[in-house]
């Protein structure tokens, strides 16, 4: 375990320097500087302005300075936004979009695990074609499209919640229900295809055999062996948050990490879209580490798997 | 008892001595694997009607520039913003007319436009007719998801072969090459890479390949490391056999499932974060139509003139749950355990 531990650590700091690299280099590819457009300022100014940002070094110097700055948590001055440092510029949105991801994944995966245990219990009756439709409809609808939806015709025209911005829990309603949708979804399904797998093995059978009450068997085994595999889905699921995040925090007007990275994405503000970039693959990589480990623990037949390869 | 004792030997009718070699007959015919999923696909109703759908509007997206009753991009500031009209139909949102103050005004009479101008799914803020953007859009959109499947389709089941037949350090260093990617939000890829090129028809189907192909190359890679231990293979490899011919006669084809469900599961895929891109701006530039850019223009008028948001995003959502129920029918006919 530790061995396996250990490997794991070296590839995530791999994967974290490698994007590092990468997102480096992709910026200073850019045409232009972010000074291009002023046309009024001398010389000597331009000269100024970039020795504030250390724009003056060598690309080498900067690719380490940068890389030292980032292991400390620094991501450099913004260009835009009153020129905040990003690591403060993110610390001051992260709570915002915390609360929205771990809310919708809460929603999102806890109905789902209801209505896709539905389906499986009542397979092949409407039940589980009305199931089925709504989680398909769930997957295609886009967050986007579902989130002006909600804002208009709850938010708006009932006005049942607020329309948009940032204040008490009312407020991040509408937001949390527009992000769950795809967790929803993607656990529904998921979970249908677990259960009835579960549902035809041998110990079902044998439980049944027991004189089980169907409630006891559908809570004691059928849906505690469906809930394990769940476990790898909080990667893809984190991931499908982080896209989501980027519109509904806009169109909810959230102050927000994702809000901030469309914003900064129109206004080429690059240490900042650096600076989230690496935070969301920061984000990932613990996550997909976390539930690694944890699916090993729980689930001892992947651990044996992974300690031999 | 004794009443069934009395039947006699002439109530029975000895067989032709040639009839029971029938016995072994298969009656029904033989089908090739892709008749018998063609067989299960037509059964399942929904996905069917589906792929008829999707079959017809490629083929409205593709016809779009001989049916479209405009120009996409013809901006005229004369005629801007009107509401849906189709002559001869009276129902409210299709007569031309649109909401205020609780009634309805003939925005086409307040706008003066002439009697015999007509827009079947009225005009955006410039004036541009939405029908013709909206079957413009859609023939972007779907394009940019094709080109991404299909570079999606050549990098992932060539790595996925590579390293699944050559197997060993190969196989090793490959994978981990995976690993690390896939551990990367396939939005950062995405953004970055559109932030450094500029949307545009190829660098969005590009920033798209670039983040799933990892995903095929995985499911070919396990498909090829069991195809690879296969008799057939073994034979043909005696036989002397190269790699190539192995690889295209002999694994593709016998993948051809695998790689069919997992491109009809890419596509819309695809053309969501094609939508999604434009939404937020870095996808496809205006005034290029595409259905990300339809609805985030429509968005802005929603609150007064909700159709110019719900139709495109109406055609998007068709095109999407389409392609999923299509792609999970796909998935039961060629690999029927799924079902069960």
């Amino acid at each position: 375990m530790a061995k396996y531990l250990l490997k794991r650590l070296f590839y995530l700091i791999l994967t974290l320097f490698l994007i590092a690299t990468i997102t480096f280099f992709m910026m200073k590819l850019l045409p232009g500087t972010p000074l291009s457009n002023e046309s009024k300022l001398s010389h000597s100014q331009i000269q100024m302005i970039y020795h504030t940002y250390g724009l003056d070094k060598p690309v080498w110097q900067q690719y380490l300075i940068y890389l030292a700055g980032m292991v400390r948590g620094n991501f450099g001055l913004s260009f835009q936004f009153d020129n905040q440092p990003v690591s403060y510029l993110l610390a001051t949105r992260m709570p915002a979009s915390f609360q929205l991801g771990i809310q919708a994944m809460i929603v999102g995966v806890l109905l789902g695990i209801i209505v896709g245990g539905i389906a499986a219990i009542r397979r092949n009756t409407w039940v589980d074609g009305t199931m089925t439709i709504i989680s398909i409809l769930m997957i295609s609808i886009p967050s986007f499209v579902l989130a002006i939806l909600l804002q208009y015709y709850i938010g708006l025209k009932a006005g049942a919640f607020p329309v948009a911005g940032w204040g008490n829990f009312s407020y991040t309603i509408l937001p949390t229900i527009a992000l769950a949708g795809s967790p929803f979804a993607t656990t529904a399904r998921f979970i249908r295809t677990e259960m009835v797998d579960v549902m035809s093995s041998d110990y079902i059978e044998l439980a049944k055999a027991k004189g089980l009450t169907s409630t006891g068997v559908v809570y004691h085994h059928a849906l505690r062996n469906s809930l394990i595999p769940l476990i790898t889905l909080i990667g893809p699921l984190t991931v499908n948050l982080m896209t989501g995040s980027l519109v509904v925090e806009n169109i909810f007007a959230v102050p927000g990490i994702g809000e901030q990275f469309v914003k900064s994405i129109t206004t080429n503000d690059y240490p900042t879209i650096m600076g989230i970039t690496m935070m969301y693959s920061v984000l990932l990589v613990v996550v997909l580490l976390i539930t690694d480990i944890v699916y090993g623990i729980v689930d001892p037949r992947i651990r044996l798997q992974g300690g031999q390869s | 008892m004794a009443e069934n004792a009395n039947v006699s030997n002439d109530a029975f009718e000895p067989l032709g001595k040639e009839e029971h070699l029938d016995n072994e007959k298969i009656a029904a015919p033989s089908l090739t694997f892709t008749q018998d999923a063609w067989r299960r696909l037509k059964k399942n109703k929904i996905a069917f009607i589906s792929m008829w759908i999707l079959l017809a509007v490629l083929v409205l997206s593709l016809a779009g520039p001989l049916i479209s009753p405009h120009q996409p991009n013809n901006a005229q500031p004369a005629y801007t913003n009107l509401p849906p009209k189709i002559p001869g139909v009276h129902i409210p949102g299709l007569d031309g007319t649109k909401a205020v103050d609780g009634g309805r005004v003939d925005a086409y009479q307040q706008q003066h436009v002439p009697s015999g101008k007509y827009w079947i799914l009225g005009t955006d803020y410039l004036g541009r007719d939405l029908l013709s953007r909206i079957i413009a859009g859609t023939r972007v959109s779907l394009a940019v998801a094709l080109i991404a499947t299909l570079l999606d389709l050549t990098v992932g089941v060539g790595y996925g072969l590579i390293s699944g037949w050559r197997g060993g350090r190969t196989d090793m260093i490959m994978q981990r090459i995976i690993e690390i990617l896939s551990s990367v939000p396939n939005l950062v890829y995405m953004i970055l890479l559109l932030v450094v090129m500029r949307g545009s028809l190829l660098s969005i189907s590009l920033a798209i390949a670039i983040s799933s192909w990892t995903t095929m190359a995985r499911l070919i890679r396990a498909e090829s490391l069991t195809l690879k231990s296969q008799e057939y293979i073994l034979a043909a490899r005696t036989l002397g056999e190269s790699s190539w011919k192995i690889a295209w006669k002999h694994l593709i084809p016998n993948m051809s499932s695998v790689i069919i469900i997992q491109t009809m599961f890419t596509i819309p895929s695809a053309i969501f974060f094609e939508a999604f891109l434009s939404y937020i701006g870095i996808g496809i530039q205006p005034p290029t139509a595409s259905l990300g850019t339809l609805i985030s223009d429509g968005q802005k008028n929603f609150q007064f003139l909700p159709f110019q948001m719900w139709y495109p995003a109406v055609v998007l959502m068709v095109i999407m749950i389409c392609f999923n129920l299509f792609a999970d029918g796909l998935r039961d006919a060629f690999d029927p355990r799924s079902r069960e």
